[in-house]
């Protein structure tokens, strides 16, 4: 008899203990999703997914991520009317032929609607690099990017290194594309 | 030994209160229900043995008694409402202007209060971590409690006996004491089946019952509940809901947002209708629409369609689309394809989609040298005209402001567009500059002799909807439905027992129902006509 | 098309005037010294009561096909409605209790309530699209008899109170019961006011800005309280004693600012002469007249039945019908809108109603003071949050 309820006592706080422990683990979850975010851009060390796009000022040449397989890519989306992309295009201007020589491309996906805006504007700034048009929003939303500028450094591998919402210095800048040279 | 046997041979679980087949009192544990000394007997669950008020050692079985406690869940409501109500006094964030800052917001519009209401986070209430806790701790309340109650219940229900103690049914609220022998047990028996009673009968003694199943709505309707907060936790997992919104202009085809570039959509026309009182159909409305001053809307419809991506889905890369479906989406009529609804949300009307400009002398409007068309979602570089003019657009400005002196787009929306624009006359290389916009027509030299001027424009309509995926609803149906059964099952019927016991001169009758007194009276009173048995007493004694 | 609106109109009169004679009946039967003998004045009441319930659904058909959509779009029709809705909820509780006496108290609050209803537009109104749905009906319906039976049990609690509460010296409960009274002279006072006046056709009209413009705003009432910065533009009008401050916005904010507020002060003279006049509580003056006749335990059973059967109508029309009509109409079956919490609020009060009673043990005294607080709720819900708390069900 007291062997028996012994027993019932350890099986009632065992089931107790579960019944508590799963729905301390839900009330968990439902604060810490609710907590996060509701989008939040593709994160640190993901693998970046592939995306193609025209190139400004060419005639429908294309351009696609997956094409860049063993270099280190810089992806940086802007548009004309955002002031602060507009301050970060002159430094991307003055390290890209250095990095693009180490191995690094950068691409400027632009989400302007109008190619006549753009295309001042690159022959403004003078930009060497290939400015990609995303006119429907479609990558920027594929990396769930809501606040422009944001600027994404993939390695060689293609796995996401960094992610910068906001403008860039020219000294991150350059730190950043520092970290996705490809190694020899 | 923890089982209590009671004189009449059942043995009953630890912490019952009442004997679970006869309903002799227990001694020794009706502190528990608060029986002692008083005339009648709380029949709270029966009597059974609700484990939360006899175990009590672990940290484990602290916590789950805490909840399992009514007292606890009814604070736990009255919190959860008062919280509710606070959070009416002001409109939440969600209903406030978008595109304002909310800390200034609500200090501007409501003063100190609304200083004092967004610090402590009232603004965001309902999604706040604390309601949530509420909710929660509610949740994990009715799972407690009604584990903790329905088992001992369904239980004791089931063992009971028609044989009582003689103790059990003095106590009962219902009670009555009949002498004589002319009593018509026959008469009983039948007018208690034609009332739909189940009876038991136990050497002469009587148990007549019916719809004990009332007694388990609330367990039901606890159930109910947890499915349908269960299926609202589920929204936070991505595969269940998606909640997305997308803007399409007018002859635009535009991505459907969440739908990971599968579907796209093409926005033909965008209706706003209102109501007009001189219309036959809506004269009836005439005093209404006159009272109103403005117009009042009729439909918000956008005729669309929706296409299917059939290529390999490379984001940025041009589709190859097939029509899905041509359709309509309008208020309370969304468009459903796949798992996606899309609905009708939101509109802009008239904004500029093409305009005509023509060239003439700069002190005469009259004459007219040419006109040209810009289409604003896509201008050309240069527009030459069948006069030989010329006409070079330098800069575009979507929606133009003055920042420092100089125009610059804040968006790619044409709402307020600009242009410089450069005009080579024929045979000229010299171009005369000027800058155009919605009044505003610069010479930026100030020695033009031509001017451009705006004619004509065309405007678009653009439809906002909101992208809907909720696999969440079946099971959120499901827990609605379920509690609305339970409430049902609870509430409409009510559980009634009457018990007859045999005496030597005569029979003792005792009732006991979980709600509506007077109703078990009269249909005591209803079971006993023509037999003979005296109509029982209400022993409840009004406590002020 | 208009000859139908005139019907419809005449009928709501009729039964308005219907519920009124039955109220005279029912309060007849307090009268019969012995109880539960002669039913004559009962079911005279019951008759009468039962004839005016028809004409009002005849005046809620009749508007139906004049409008082509069900009149419960606007907050006249709302009312309206729930006031047949209580009266309804009254003759099902009625037969199943047959207490004479909630007839003498439920009748007059459907005639406030109906009365309330026509101080606001009652021309029939379009339907904006959001609102273009069966479930409108569904929904409005449902929540609108959920709520009509609960305020069966607010009826039943009342007179509970007034024929239980100990009326030998002042008390915590005296002044709460003198209370509930009070606000019922206010509502009248409300009523009286604005009938009155727009009666006699007053108008008061001010210049003042609302939002940076100058905007005319016209009172039906004299203003005691006037727009902050307004202009009083109406000759011979008198100058208001103060004007509304600043924070309230809203074109109406100072209207329905003075119109409460006289409302409040009138009710104030109502409630203090029928004191004086009776030359003690108002409750303490009404308890002698209930108390042979009023059998506690059976009103305290009543009140809890109307809970009992109306909560589970009220959680239906008003959380599951609103919930997938929202699903529909807004893409998302909650939205945390006043209208839509306070609904809450109110599923949240008497789910805590039951439970204290159920488990707790909660009876008559402390019964009825709840149904009193959930009748306050339900009232604050269709007034306060319409006119105060705007959202997507504002009618105003």
């Amino acid at each position: 008899m007291k062997e028996q309820t012994l027993k019932k006592k350890r099986k009632r706080l065992v089931f107790r203990t579960v019944i508590l422990a799963v729905m301390a683990g839900l009330v968990i979850f439902a604060l810490i999703s609710n907590a996060k975010e509701e989008k939040s851009v593709i994160a640190k060390g993901e693998q970046a997914p592939n995306f193609q796009l025209q190139k400004f000022g060419s005639d429908g040449e294309t351009m696609a991520l997956n094409d860049l397989k063993g270099k280190g890519v810089m992806v940086n989306f802007w548009a004309t009317y955002c002031g602060p992309c507009k301050d970060e295009m002159p430094y991307m201007e003055k390290l890209y032929p250095e990095f693009k020589e180490k191995g690094v491309e950068i691409l400027a996906v632009n989400l302007d609607s109008t190619e006549l805006v753009v295309q001042n504007f690159i022959d403004q700034y003078n930009l060497s690099f290939p400015v990609l048009q995303d006119k429907n929003g479609q990558v920027m939303d594929l990396y769930n990017v809501s606040n422009l500028p944001a600027t994404l450094f993939i390695n060689s591998e293609g796995e996401i290194v960094e992610k910068v919402i906001g403008p860039l210095t020219l000294s991150k800048l350059e730190g950043h594309l520092q970290n996705i040279v490809p190694e020899e | 030994m923890n089982e209590i046997t009671c004189e009449c041979g059942h043995v009953n679980p630890e912490g019952t209160v009442l004997c679970e087949a006869c309903g002799k009192p227990i001694e020794g544990n009706q502190h528990i229900n608060g029986n002692e000394d008083k005339k009648l007997l709380n029949m709270r669950y029966d009597g059974s043995a609700r484990r939360s008020q006899t175990y009590n050692r672990t940290i484990v079985d602290k916590i789950w008694n805490f909840f399992s406690s009514v007292k606890v869940g009814v604070w736990l409501i009255v919190l959860t409402l008062i919280a509710s109500a606070v959070g009416t006094i002001l409109p939440q964030e969600m209903y406030i202007p978008p595109n304002v800052d909310p800390a200034s917001h609500y200090r501007d519009q409501y003063g100190m209060f609304g200083q004092i209401y967004y610090q402590l986070g009232f603004h965001n209430l309902f999604s706040s971590w604390w309601y949530m806790l509420l909710i929660a701790m509610i949740g994990i309340s009715i799972v407690i409690a009604s584990i903790d109650r329905f088992f001992p219940l369904y239980k004791t229900l089931k063992r009971q006996k028609p044989k009582r103690h003689e103790l059990f049914m003095k106590k009962q609220r219902v009670f009555g004491v009949t002498e004589t022998e002319q009593i018509d047990l026959e008469l009983y028996k039948k007018n208690l089946k034609k009332r739909r009673f189940k009876i038991y009968e136990q050497d002469g003694h009587i148990l007549a019952e019916k719809n004990r199943f009332a007694r388990w709505g609330p367990y039901v309707n606890h159930i109910g509940l947890i499915i349908f907060l269960v299926g609202s936790l589920l929204r936070f997992v991505p595969a269940f809901y998606i909640d997305d919104f997308i803007w399409v202009r007018e002859g635009e085809t535009s991505m459907i947002p969440g739908t990971e570039g599968k579907y796209y959509i093409k926005n033909k026309d965008f209706i706003l209708e209102t109501y007009n009182e001189d219309d036959e159909t809506d004269a009836r409305f005439k005093e209404a629409i006159q009272k109103q001053g403005g117009p009042i809307p009729k439909t918000f419809q956008t005729n669309a369609v929706i296409y299917e991506r059939t290529d390999d889905i490379i984001p940025g890369k041009e589709p190859e689309l097939a029509e899905l479906k041509d359709t309509q989406a309008k208020m309370n009529h969304p468009i459903k394809f796949d798992d996606f609804a899309l609905y009708q949300a939101s509109y802009q009307l008239n904004e500029f989609k093409e305009m005509t400009f023509k060239i003439h002398d700069k002190g005469n409007e009259d004459t007219n040298y040419g006109e040209f068309t810009v289409d604003l979602s896509d201008p050309k570089n240069e527009y030459t005209l069948d006069s030989g003019y010329r006409v070079e657009i330098n800069n575009y400005f979507p929606e133009y402001e003055m920042q420092e002196g100089a125009p610059v787009s804040v968006s790619k929306y044409p709402k307020n567009p600009a242009f410089v624009f450069s005009l080579y006359p024929p045979d000229s290389e010299e171009a005369e500059t000027s800058f155009l916009g919605i009044g505003a027509n610069v010479d930026a030299s100030g020695e033009n002799d031509y001017k451009i001027g705006l004619v004509n424009f065309d405007v678009r309509d653009v439809t906002g909807l909101t992208v809907k995926k909720d696999h969440t609803l079946p099971l959120i149906a499901l827990g609605g439905a379920i509690f609305m059964l339970g409430v049902i099952q609870g509430m409409y019927w009510n559980h009634r027992r009457i018990w007859l016991q045999p005496k030597e001169n005569g029979v003792w009758i005792a009732g006991h129902t979980n709600k509506n007194w007077y109703a078990l009276r009269q249909e005591i009173n209803k079971v006993i006509s023509g037999t003979h048995i005296q109509e029982p007493r209400d022993q409840y004694e009004k406590k002020e | 098309m208009g000859d139908l609106s005139a019907i419809s109109g005449n009928l709501l009169y009729a039964a308005f005037f219907l519920y009124l004679i039955a109220t005279f009946f029912f309060g007849a039967t307090i009268r019969d010294k012995k109880r539960a003998k002669n039913r004559t004045a009962g079911n005279i009441g019951i008759s009468i009561t039962i004839l005016g319930f028809i004409t009002q659904v005849g005046y809620f058909i009749t508007r139906w096909i004049a409008s082509h959509h069900a009149p419960v779009s606007n907050l006249f029709e709302y009312t309206t409605f729930f006031g047949m809705m209580l009266v309804f909820a009254f003759i099902v509780l009625y037969f199943i209790y047959r207490v004479d006496l909630l007839g003498l108290f439920a009748l007059p609050i459907a005639l406030l309530i109906i009365a309330f209803a026509s101080m606001f537009p009652t021309e029939i109104s379009p339907l904006v699209p959001s609102l273009q749905s069966h479930w409108l009906y569904i929904h409005v319906t449902t929540a609108s008899l959920g709520q009509g039976i609960l305020s069966v049990s607010f009826v039943a609690g009342l007179i509970y109170l007034i024929s239980q509460i100990d009326q030998s010296k002042s008390n915590k409960h005296t002044s709460w019961l003198e209370f509930v009274i009070y606000t019922i002279a206010a509502v009248v006072a409300f009523i009286v006011l604005s009938s009155t006046f727009s009666a006699l056709n007053h108008q008061t009209v001010f210049q003042a800005p609302i939002e940076g413009q100058q905007t005319e705003i016209t009172y039906q009432m004299p203003a005691f309280i006037g727009p902050a910065d307004g202009e009083l533009v109406t000759e011979e009008a008198m100058q208001p004693l103060v004007e509304a401050p600043g924070w309230m916005r809203g074109e109406d904010a100072a209207v329905k600012l003075n119109t409460f507020i006289l409302s409040l002060l009138t009710g104030l003279i109502i409630y203090g002469v029928s004191r004086l006049l009776m030359r003690k509580r108002v409750g303490a003056f009404l308890q002698p007249m209930l108390r042979k006749k009023v059998n506690p335990e059976l009103v305290d059973e009543v009140s809890y039945r109307a809970v009992a059967i109306g909560f589970p109508v009220f959680t239906l029309g008003a959380l599951i019908f609103a919930m997938i009509w929202a699903q529909q109409a807004w893409d998302r079956f909650w939205g945390w809108d006043p209208k839509e919490v306070w609904a809450l609020i109110t599923f949240f009060f008497y789910a805590a109603y039951l439970h204290l009673r159920l488990s707790r043990g909660w009876q008559g005294m402390r019964s009825a003071w709840l149904a009193v607080g959930g009748f306050g709720i339900i009232m604050f819900n269709l007034i306060a949050v319409n006119l105060v708390i705007s959202g997507l069900h504002s009618y105003a």
